[in-house]
């Protein structure tokens, strides 16, 4: 068991393996972890402002923990102390694991336990503290934070045109506070129209262009909700943007509005002022709803994932049990609807509006995923690190809210795994689609895993806005500075990059799969093996070394004129012959 | 005639949608177009014809079809479209045999009639009264068939349904099935079938102990099957058994295996110990003591029939299971992935998969770790005996996971071996049901867990072991046809009365070049394979180096064999102890519990992965998969385009040629070499141009795109799918809509 990122570990040392800035807190020795895999394990236990740290030396082979506190979502003492001074501690964490410890209580009841200085550097958002993010001041050779430029990334998909322009409306976020200072509108709407628009749509989130279509010009625009209400409550501004919208696309004379909502739901919110286009004010638009569910039967959905994985799998039962947590159906739903975007954008050459009730849950999954299949750009890796950067972070997904970063308040019903539902998703078609992408596994692994860890800024936050207020490019490092400065490790062997293909995944659950390899990833019998990957990877090491071979022997042909065959460039290498000659 | 009879009770109009415009049907009425006729293999017969037929396209809801005219011979039910055949993509993965319009008589499963908008199956009774608007065919490959016979004259519908249910469903004599027809010549290219050993002579069973250094008695007594007609011809048991006469060859310990370590798998037929007879219990104490003489004096015996599930079982919850993927429409199909993953279990399917694997892996553990002897029994030892053996000896045995090594043990276990194939497979439609069961099939899922954890470690693809589940039901080969050695040589010789044109000429499957041409015949292979390097010897031996690191588990056996010479009066001694309190401490003890399993897999999984050595699969819920490939082959609804395994073969393949052809620039260039170079092997064809896997479908090589276009296959109903009842679902997304952000 071991956690992702060990920059500076040093195996050979029993020393902890401290990252720069990174300090020690607390230490104690004789702690008990109660593995449920393997039984108790004594060993010692140390707590930095990072990480906790366990480590059982009288071991073969040595057992180890080693796990960001930012991981943590609850840590709570089990139980009263027992006669012997035992108490035991209760670890749940955001990555599908509990953790059990058991430790005597310290004789000298001034002095706090271990478990009391884990508490405080587990959540510094609520003990007023700031995350190691902010103190963590790794140099990699690149900077990440400069992967993302919103200017570039449109213009890249062809804008402005002579459709589409880029408002600088809300350069100070004055327009929206959730959305970026960029925004990509019709030409043919005003600023001050944009305006009366984002009174009427559920926190000033205004349909704005998410992407293009290079050729049909189809684009994928972006809202929250109308604010529509229970009298049904029009916007000319609104329904003129939407016809600009449509016009912006000579292809089509239609239009359809993806609401992500059960129709039930998005009826539900006119109670609220919120809603959903009616027909009659939006003629030529056809409204579809995607019958996605919310951020709490989402939560509720991974709880009972857990409940169902974690410790222990009953296997008779795993089919069901799976079954009952109902986290690949929703899956399922996310696809589906993202896939019926991307076939609308596609085959139908129409523009597509996305919304659900903010626009920053469903919206970003739903945009992001049509994205991924109809532009090969977002399937490399630095693509995606820009769709993750747009659609997501700069469009104002509520990281901080639904991860809860630092924060100590577990039962906050803001909290909901909406961002890892859509790396599932992603995962689902890597797996359905095992050349297109050039990024692997344990890139998506990595994201997840640095989601919740607190060492870089990059998920930070919950909008832009946010962002630059706390300076946090300034005085985090981005987590692409990581991963760029390392890239061979997440590469995908198989990759072909089809650059036209448009990818439409199959969304029947009997293609979906549980992703093993990361849901029940802490169980040791599931060990992932990757032989294809890894055979791959031989061969590609291969074809290097006789690149490299022929263009030696090509220079030395070059080289030497006459002599002819006294000179060998060593004896044939080892026979690989992993090829089948049948012929 | 293929004419359609004017005014006839059948309106020409079609109501539905159709390829074919009713103008076109009706110019049928003019002078027959040229007659279609189906490509009859050697033997084959023609018995009746349809036309016009509609066999509707799968695809979708709306009905379409194409017209056509559908046969039956002697061999298979056909439909030829009316249709010029498309411009078909240059398919490298043909069946000579049959297409994709053909089914095998012996492949049809069910038939199913839709009278008046009402589905019946069919059965002998019906079929004399009247016949059905439209034919649903379910084969046992898993294709679903549907045609419309209300276009065609109504004798002539009448006469197809009914020949076609006569010749699939009716109880018929084995000399019907048209491999006795069959005259195919004997390929030239038989390569295939000299490599594989094929366990009918007494040189492939004295090589096969000199390899794993058996130490045993071959028998070859029952040559002419005097000893038991349902014992293999020749077989091999432990050396100290003098009385084979008695009680007709039961309970003989027949020996399937020989670990390095000297120990050995046996199996053997047992009658449940219900039996009061005291004379055929002593009889059985001598065999199990024979096999406890083979090594070491421990054995352990194990009753299959008490700890698995019986062939009835299995019969049941594989019928329920198959059901799944016989999907008939897209509504069909969208409704069922609701409740997949419940409805999968509830068949058990997976869980009888998962026992079996688990048996196997107390097996090998009797043999890696303790070094015990092992004797499986079932009453006739020729069902799941055949299941654990062959099981056990893939995970020991590296050379049966090569191609090669794969048929023989086909052939030793199963063929020889005398599983009852015609009976199990009811090649002959029997009504008692007793005694069908999907054995066979249940043994191939089993390597395919192997197959689909430990890929590396087999020479043979997944669509080997497909095509080879699709081949029990072709009415070809010889080798699934037989319940028995004894069965096989009497059939076989009573048909070919014709003493001078020689035996039967019926093919056995491993003749693969009867079905596949050789560039087909690629596909069987797994490109990942790690080949062994191999040594300079003479001598095959295949597993012994791996085999020697030790696992460090507690064990109360002996590990190494005690050297030959030295101490053997003592060593004598010690076995005599060892044999009274082994004995004593493994017969009739009840299962090894599970738990001492887990922990022989974990430390083997903590240990180097080496697919050349033991190979144990992971048993756990989340491992156990489907295998998709044969399952879901034929259903449009799960095709990946551009997706799914054969995007990675493809790029694979296009690596390895990379790799050749830089090996051969190498070579080349090493002009001393020059002259060895024609005789180096080169990957010569790439299996699929490499532009076009990018739209291939993930079902390849058994569905091509041409099925349908390029369209997203969106599914309905999904409102169905989630109800989520629960107070969650209605909440609001914001918690807490007061809280401000800043």
């Amino acid at each position: 068991m071991f956690f992702c990122v060990q920059v500076y570990k040093d195996p050979s040392k029993g020393e902890l393996p401290l990252l720069p800035e990174e300090h020690v807190q607390d230490s104690a020795k004789d702690v008990t972890y109660i593995c449920p895999f393997i039984g108790p394990v004594r060993g010692s236990l140390s707590v930095t402002n990072y990480r906790l740290f366990f480590r059982c030396t009288d071991r073969e082979p040595v057992f180890g923990l080693d796990l960001p506190l930012g991981v943590l979502s609850r840590v709570e003492k089990i139980g009263a102390a027992t006669s012997r001074g035992d108490v035991s501690y209760g670890l749940a964490c955001k990555d599908m694991r509990n953790l059990r410890f058991v430790h005597k209580e310290p004789e000298d009841s001034l002095k706090k336990s271990v478990f009391e200085v884990l508490m405080k550097f587990a959540f510094p958002v609520s003990n007023n503290m700031s995350l190691f993010a902010f103190e963590y001041k790794q140099v990699f050779p690149e900077n990440g934070w400069k992967v993302y430029d919103p200017l570039a990334e449109y213009k890249r998909q062809g804008l402005p045109n002579e459709s589409w322009r880029i408002s600088k409306v809300n350069d100070h976020y004055e327009l929206c506070d959730s959305y970026p200072a960029a925004l990509v509108v019709p030409v043919t709407i005003t600023d001050e129209e944009l305006r009366r628009v984002s009174s009427f749509r559920a926190k000033g989130r205004i349909p704005v262009l998410s992407w293009i279509h290079p050729e049909s010009q189809a684009a994928v625009v972006r809202a929250s909700q109308p604010m529509v209400g229970q009298n049904g409550r029009r916007c000319k501004e609104d329904e003129k943007l939407l016809q600009a919208i449509m016009d912006a696309n000579a292809q089509s004379h239609k239009m359809f509005i993806f609401d992500a909502r059960p129709s039930v739901n998005a009826a539900a919110n006119k109670m609220k002022g919120g809603g959903y286009e009616s027909e009659d004010a939006y003629q030529n638009a056809e409204l579809v709803f995607l019958d996605i569910h919310n951020i709490h039967v989402m939560r509720e959905s991974l709880r009972k994932l857990k409940e169902v994985v974690y410790p222990n799998i009953e296997d008779s039962h795993w089919l069901s049990n799976l079954e009952s947590t109902h986290w690949l159906e929703h899956i399922k739903l996310i696809l589906a609807g993202a896939l019926r975007i991307a076939d609308k954008v596609e085959s139908g050459k129409t523009s597509v509006v996305v919304h659900c009730s903010d626009g920053w849950d469903r919206t970003p999954q739903l945009t992001s995923l049509a994205l991924i299949m109809l532009d090969s750009h977002y399937r490399t890796i630095r693509g995606f690190q820009i769709l993750l950067e747009k659609e997501w972070l700069s469009f104002g997904h509520r990281f901080q809210q639904r991860v809860g970063h630092g924060d100590k308040n577990h039962t906050d019903a803001d909290r909901s795994p909406i961002f890892l539902q859509f790396i599932d998703c992603v995962w689902q078609m890597t797996r359905q689609f095992p050349a297109a992408f050039e990024f692997n596994e344990y890139f998506l692994i990595t994201i997840l895993d640095h989601l919740y860890s607190c060492l870089f800024g990059t998920f930070l936050c919950n909008s832009e806005q946010q962002r630059l207020k706390e300076e946090v490019p300034k005085h985090t490092v981005s987590l692409w500075s990581f991963v760029n400065s390392q890239l061979e490790e997440f590469v995908n062997p198989l990759y072909v990059g089809y650059p036209s293909h448009v990818l439409f995944p199959t969304v029947g659950i009997r293609h979906l799969q549980l992703w093993v390899t990361y849901y029940i990833r802490w169980n040791p019998r599931m060990r992932p093996q990757e032989p294809v990957h890894q055979r791959y990877k031989e061969l590609l090491a291969k074809r290097a070394e006789l690149q490299k071979r022929v263009e030696e022997l090509q220079r030395e042909a070059a080289n030497r004129t006459a002599s002819s065959s006294s000179e060998r460039a060593g004896s044939p290498t080892r026979s690989i012959t992993p090829v089948q000659t049948f012929v | 005639m293929l004419s359609l009879g004017s005014g006839g009770a059948k309106s020409t109009k079609p109501s539905f949608v159709s390829y074919v415009t009713p103008e076109e049907i009706k110019s049928e009425k003019d002078p027959p177009k040229q007659e279609k006729h189906p490509d009859l293999l050697p033997g084959e017969v023609e018995f009746c014809s349809a036309n016009p037929i509609l066999k509707y396209t799968q695809d979708d809801l709306s009905q379409r079809g194409v017209f056509g005219t559908l046969f039956c011979t002697n061999f298979r039910v056909t439909f030829i479209s009316d249709e010029k055949p498309q411009e078909k993509t240059d398919k490298t993965f043909k069946n000579k045999l049959y297409g994709e319009n053909d089914i095998p008589l012996m492949c049809v499963d069910h038939i199913y009639g839709v009278y008046d908008e009402k589905r019946k199956l069919i059965t002998g009774g019906l079929v004399k009264n009247k016949y059905p608007s439209k034919m649903i065919i379910h084969c046992k490959d898993l294709r679903v068939f549907q045609f419309s016979l209300t276009f065609s004259k109504e004798e002539d519908a009448k006469k197809i349904f009914q020949g076609i249910a006569h010749h699939c469903l009716e109880e018929k004599s084995l000399k019907c099935v048209f491999a006795f027809s069959y005259m195919g010549t004997p390929s030239p290219e038989m390569q295939w079938k000299q490599e594989t050993v094929m366990f009918d002579s007494p040189e492939d069973w004295t090589q096969e102990m000199k390899r794993t250094k058996a130490n045993c008695r071959l028998v070859t007594e029952n040559e002419n099957f005097e000893l038991s007609q349902r014992l293999p011809k020749y077989f091999v048991i432990p050396l100290t058994i003098g009385d084979l006469f008695s009680y007709q060859g039961k309970g003989l310990p027949i020996w399937c295996w020989s670990h390095y370590s000297g120990c050995a798998l046996f199996k053997a037929s047992f009658p449940p110990v219900t039996q009061e007879d005291g004379d055929f219990q002593k009889h059985l104490d001598t065999m199990i003591n024979a096999v406890a003489h083979n090594h070491l004096y421990s054995v352990k015996t194990e009753d299959l029939s008490e700890s698995l599930p019986n062939i009835q079982d299995i019969q049941q919850s594989y019928n329920k299971f198959k059901q799944f993927f016989l999907i008939e429409n897209s509504t069909d199909f969208w409704l069922s992935d609701v409740k997949w993953f419940s409805s999968l279990e509830s068949s058990g399917w997976l869980d009888i998969i998962r026992q079996c694997l688990q048996k196997a892996v107390e097996v090998v553990e009797c043999l890696e770790k303790d070094n015990t002897n092992v004797l499986i029994t079932e009453e006739e030892g020729t069902d799941l005996c055949c299941v654990i053996s062959s099981l056990a000896q893939i995970m020991l045995d590296p050379y049966y996971r090569t191609l090669m090594g794969f048929q023989s043990l086909v052939q030793k276990e199963w063929v020889a071996g005398c599983h009852a194939f015609l009976d199990r497979c009811n090649h002959l439609h029997q009504k008692d049901k007793e005694y069908h069961s999907p054995v066979f099939l249940l043994f191939l899922e089993c390597v395919w867990q192997l197959v689909h954890q430990h890929s590396p470690a087999f020479q043979f693809s997944e669509t080997y072991l497909t095509v080879l589940s699709d081949s029990v039901h072709v009415p070809v080969f010889s080798t699934f046809l037989f319940n028995s050695s004894h069965h096989r040589e009497s059939v076989m010789k009573a048909e070919s009365p014709l003493a001078q044109s020689g035996p039967l000429s019926c093919p056995t499957v491993w003749d693969w070049s009867v079905q596949f041409d050789s560039k087909a015949q690629n596909f069987f292979f797994n490109p990942l394979y790690l080949e062994k390097v191999k040594h300079d010897r003479a001598v095959r031996k295949p597993h012994k180096p791996k085999h020697q690191r030790n696992l460090s588990l507690p064990s109360t056996a002996f590990k190494t064999p005690p050297k030959k010479g030295f101490f053997k009066d003592e060593t004598d001694s010690l076995k005599k102890m060892l044999r009274v309190k082994r004995l004593s401490r493994w017969r009739g003890s009840p299962d090894a519990p599970t738990a001492t399993t887990r922990e022989f897999f974990e430390s083997w999984q903590h240990r180097p992965l080496d697919y050349h050595g033991l190979l144990l699969p992971c048993l756990d819920g989340p491992a156990v998969h489907i295998w998709m490939q044969r399952y879901l082959r034929w259903i449009p609804e799960v095709y990946i385009l551009g997706g799914g395994s054969v995007a990675v073969m493809t790029k694979l393949m296009e690596l390895l040629s990379q790799v050749q052809d830089l090996k051969r620039v190498l070579e080349q260039r090493d002009s001393s070499q020059a002259a060895k170079l024609d005789h180096r092997p080169y990957f010569q064809h790439r299996l699929l141009s490499f532009d076009s896997s990018g739209r291939l479908s993930s079902s390849f090589p058994f569905a091509y795109t041409c099925y349908r276009s390029f369209k997203p296959i969106i599914p309905t109903g999904l409102m169905q799918s989630l109800m989520v009842t629960d107070s969650l679902a209605s909440q609001e997304d914001e918690a807490s809509s007061v809280v401000s952000f800043v």
